[in-house]
Formats: C-alpha cells, sequence, structure tokens
C-alpha cells in the first residue's frame, strides 16, 4: 500500500488514481458543518482563517467526547456531500485534499479537477479504529462549537481510498 | 401496584447509553460476520473485515463503535401495575445526558433546530406505550444522521399494487447510496397514518435480524433484501453483494383511503440496547 505524508506536493496529489488505497501520516484538520458555513463566511469577508487552508487536507469528521487517558474519542468520517455547497470556494482558496465518506456533487468533481486537488475516503462507521491512527489533537478554532470545533490532527498510517482523483476520475460507477 | 422511582429509572437508561454504544448488538454482528464470509468483491470483503474488527476493538477499549453516537431514541414500555415516583420524562432526558456524558459519547444535539447554537447531550425522543404487568422495558437505539437524513415518507395511493411499494423502498435505499454507511438494514412502516407509518419504521430496527436457518422473514422482505442486494452499492457504496443486511417491515391497520409506506434506514452500526426494570 502508497504511504504519503503531509504536505503533499502538486506531484504526488496528481499521481494519486480512483480506486487506489493510501496510508497517510501528517497533520489534517477536522472541519463539518457549521466550521464550514463559517469558513465560507470568513472567505467572502476577506477575513483570516484561523488555519492556513492552502494545501491543507480537512478531515470531514466531529469526534466524541475525548475519554480519560485517550487522544481522540471515536472519529469516523461523516457524510461529505453535506459540505458540498462550501467545498468550491475552499478548493478556490487553496485547499488540496479533503477526507470523508460518500458521494460529491457534479460541481465539487468539477472543481477538484479544476484545482488539481483529491477527495479520500475513509472507512465509514469505523470511527473507534481510526482513533488508533491519531497520535495528537489540539483544538485551533470554533471551540463553541463542540464535537463540530476545528482540530489540528497529527495521524499516522491513517488508511484511505482515492475516491476522486486530480484528473477527475472517480471510484463511484455512477459518476 | 409496583413502585418504580424515576432515579432508577434514570441510572438504568445512562448505562444502556454506554451498553449501545460500545457493545455492537450480537445479531448485527452475526449477520456482518455472514455477509463477510459471502462477500466475493475484495474491496468490500476488506471493508466488511474493518467494520468487524471496529466493533471488537470498540468493545475492547470502551469507545464509542461510531463517533455519530445519534440522537437517542428511548421507547418505555410500561406495565400498567407500575407506579413511578417521580418525574419520568425528566429521568429519561437526564439518564440519557449522564451516560453521554459519563461514557464520552457526542454532544450531537441542538437545542433549536433553525438557530442550532451550541450543542448537547439531551432532549432525546421518547416513546412511552402502557402495557400489561408490572414491570418497565426501556430501549435505547442510537441512531445515527447519517442514515437518518435517508428517511422517507409516501402517502399511497389505496389501490397501488405492492411492486409500487417495493420500487419506492428500493429507490430510498438507492438515493442513499453510499452515504449512509451501507450495508444498511432497511426498515419500513406500512400502514397506519404517516407519523405512525414513521414510526414502525423505526421500531422495526429493533426487531434481531434473522440469520439462521428459521428465518421468520415473509416473502415481501425476502424478496426486497434479494433486489436491494443486486444494487451493487456495497459496503461504502464501492460495490459488492452486501447492501442490506436485512429488510424488516412492521404493518399497521390503515384506512380505506390510504396506504402510508415510511422507509428509516439504519447504518451497519445499528446500536440499541433493553433493560427491564
Amino acid at each position: 500500500m502508497k504511504k504519503i505524508n503531509t504536505p503533499l506536493s502538486l506531484n504526488k496529489i496528481r499521481s494519486l488514481k480512483a480506486g487506489e488505497k493510501l496510508l497517510l501520516s501528517g497533520t489534517i484538520y477536522t472541519a463539518r458543518d457549521q466550521a464550514h458555513k463559517r469558513l465560507a463566511e470568513s472567505i467572502k469577508k476577506g477575513r483570516r482563517l484561523p488555519f492556513e487552508l492552502k494545501d491543507a487536507v480537512v478531515y470531514y469528521c466531529g469526534p466524541t467526547q475525548t475519554p480519560k487517558g485517550k487522544v481522540i474519542g471515536s472519529c469516523g468520517p461523516t457524510t461529505s456531500s453535506r459540505m458540498d455547497e462550501f467545498t468550491p470556494l475552499l478548493l478556490a482558496q487553496g485547499l488540496k485534499v479533503m477526507i470523508g465518506k460518500g458521494s460529491r456533487s457534479a460541481e465539487v468533481r468539477d472543481a477538484i479537477k479544476k484545482h488539481r486537488g483529491v477527495y479520500l475516503l475513509t472507512y465509514a462507521g469505523c470511527g473507534a479504529l481510526l482513533a488508533k491512527h491519531v497520535k495528537k489533537a489540539v483544538t485551533v478554532a470554533y471551540r463553541d462549537l463542540g464535537p463540530e470545533a476545528i482540530l489540528k490532527l497529527e495521524v499516522k498510517d491513517f488508511p484511505l481510498i482515492v475516491a476522486l482523483d486530480s484528473n477527475g476520475r472517480s471510484i463511484y460507477a455512477k459518476d | 401496584m409496583r413502585r418504580i422511582s424515576a432515579i432508577k429509572i434514570k441510572e438504568a437508561v445512562a448505562e444502556l447509553a454506554g451498553r449501545a454504544n460500545f457493545f455492537l448488538r450480537k445479531d448485527v454482528i452475526i449477520a456482518l460476520r455472514k455477509a463477510y464470509a459471502a462477500e466475493k468483491n475484495k474491496r468490500a470483503k476488506a471493508i466488511l473485515k474493518a467494520i468487524l474488527d471496529n466493533a471488537a476493538y470498540a468493545k475492547k477499549e470502551k469507545l464509542a463503535i461510531c463517533q455519530d453516537t445519534g440522537m437517542g431514541i428511548v421507547f418505555a414500555q410500561i406495565g400498567q401495575e407500575v407506579i413511578i415516583r417521580g418525574n419520568l420524562k425528566a429521568a429519561i432526558n437526564k439518564g440519557l445526558a449522564c451516560g453521554y456524558k459519563r461514557y464520552s459519547l457526542r454532544n450531537s444535539i441542538v437545542k433549536d433546530p433553525l438557530a442550532r447554537g451550541k450543542s448537547g447531550f439531551s432532549p432525546c425522543i421518547t416513546h412511552t406505550e402502557i402495557v400489561k404487568g408490572n414491570k418497565i422495558k426501556l430501549t435505547l437505539l442510537a441512531k445515527g444522521f447519517g442514515c437518518e437524513n435517508k428517511s422517507q415518507l409516501r402517502m399511497f395511493k389505496p389501490t397501488a399494487k405492492a411492486e409500487e411499494i417495493k420500487e419506492f423502498i428500493i429507490e430510498a435505499v438507492k438515493s442513499a447510496g453510499p452515504d449512509a454507511c451501507p450495508p444498511y438494514v432497511v426498515g419500513v412502516g406500512i400502514g397506519g397514518t404517516a407519523d405512525y407509518a414513521a414510526l414502525l419504521a423505526k421500531q422495526s430496527l429493533l426487531r434481531k435480524i434473522q440469520t439462521g436457518p428459521r428465518q421468520t422473514a415473509n416473502r415481501f422482505e425476502k424478496d426486497l433484501l434479494m433486489r436491494i442486494n443486486k444494487l451493487n452499492i456495497g459496503p461504502m457504496g464501492l460495490g459488492g453483494s452486501n447492501t442490506a443486511l436485512a429488510v424488516h417491515v412492521q404493518t399497521y391497520p390503515t384506512h380505506i383511503a390510504g396506504l402510508p409506506v415510511a422507509v428509516n434506514i439504519s447504518c451497519h452500526a445499528l446500536r440499541s440496547a433493553s433493560v427491564v426494570l
């Protein structure tokens, strides 16, 4: 299985092919519905974002509370399509890699191809197992959103499957 | 008459929160194992293995099976010979919040569906039913919203053919596609009223999945399961012969002018737990 590390170079992203399995190590940021809404508002108003979106990896995830003695609680992916309306804007601002579950809209597929990004899947409904791959978790923004706050995660060999690659190919038959 | 205190109910609900979210139902595990054994698609098989490994790891580490620990739905079947000392509804809501906090589950509930705002652990949805006897049976269904979002309701004409209803159910599974964490358990409620059909669909998820040789599934359910598993959606929507683990249909008498049909899909992490007081 291909091992990759953040930050992902443009060449690296272009080498990823739909259907390929990966193990990712490095820094990723969690962001889901409300965080996306806030990020989009900030971009539209020209405000500074709470983390560097350029070349970032965003994980659609809202973990449980952190149990005592653990780095993070259960932390699997949430349904990506709910983020579709915000995604083209984020890609235009430099976001390159997204991790989630499920299919994306035609607009997102086009935007991924246009901006040479990539959309990855991870094991859906396997949040306990995925917690093993998170070595560090720090809240970096929107703490008031609770489970929807933006966390900076350090991950090791996080299991992924390429769903939409930078050439516009999709793992889903219907796309 | 038998007296049961609200405090006891509160504590029972708190414990159900942990049990439902840490320990995947045995019938669900057996159905997943059967799916794993039968799956020929290599990628689908690997995903089913991860799902089974996840359940084992969650149990061992006392971690939530899924980070979406759901909106709690509590079914309280109360014996008519029981007197409850204290406030039942408050006990259930407090018990749920207390259990979700105690077991580090997720605070996914916003008080106002429009204003949203800060999320908390409660309230849950409580369905009470008065039954015979002097006991209380409490069941917690931890329903994630990835799959709840795929719920559907249609009011058919009373002259509708069974095939039209089947097509509606299959279409609901198709539109859930890869998003709601297949392999699914497809809950279907037929009859009653709009709201009651939706409740029947949800309640059908509590039924034990039959995987043994003496299956009780009727022809309607069997035909649906077979056709759904030919959709090639598969685990994570990446293909395979396991799109659903089961189809559960619950019916109720209805009006001569109507035929309500509701679909409530559960993800593979179908989590519930019961206790009798």
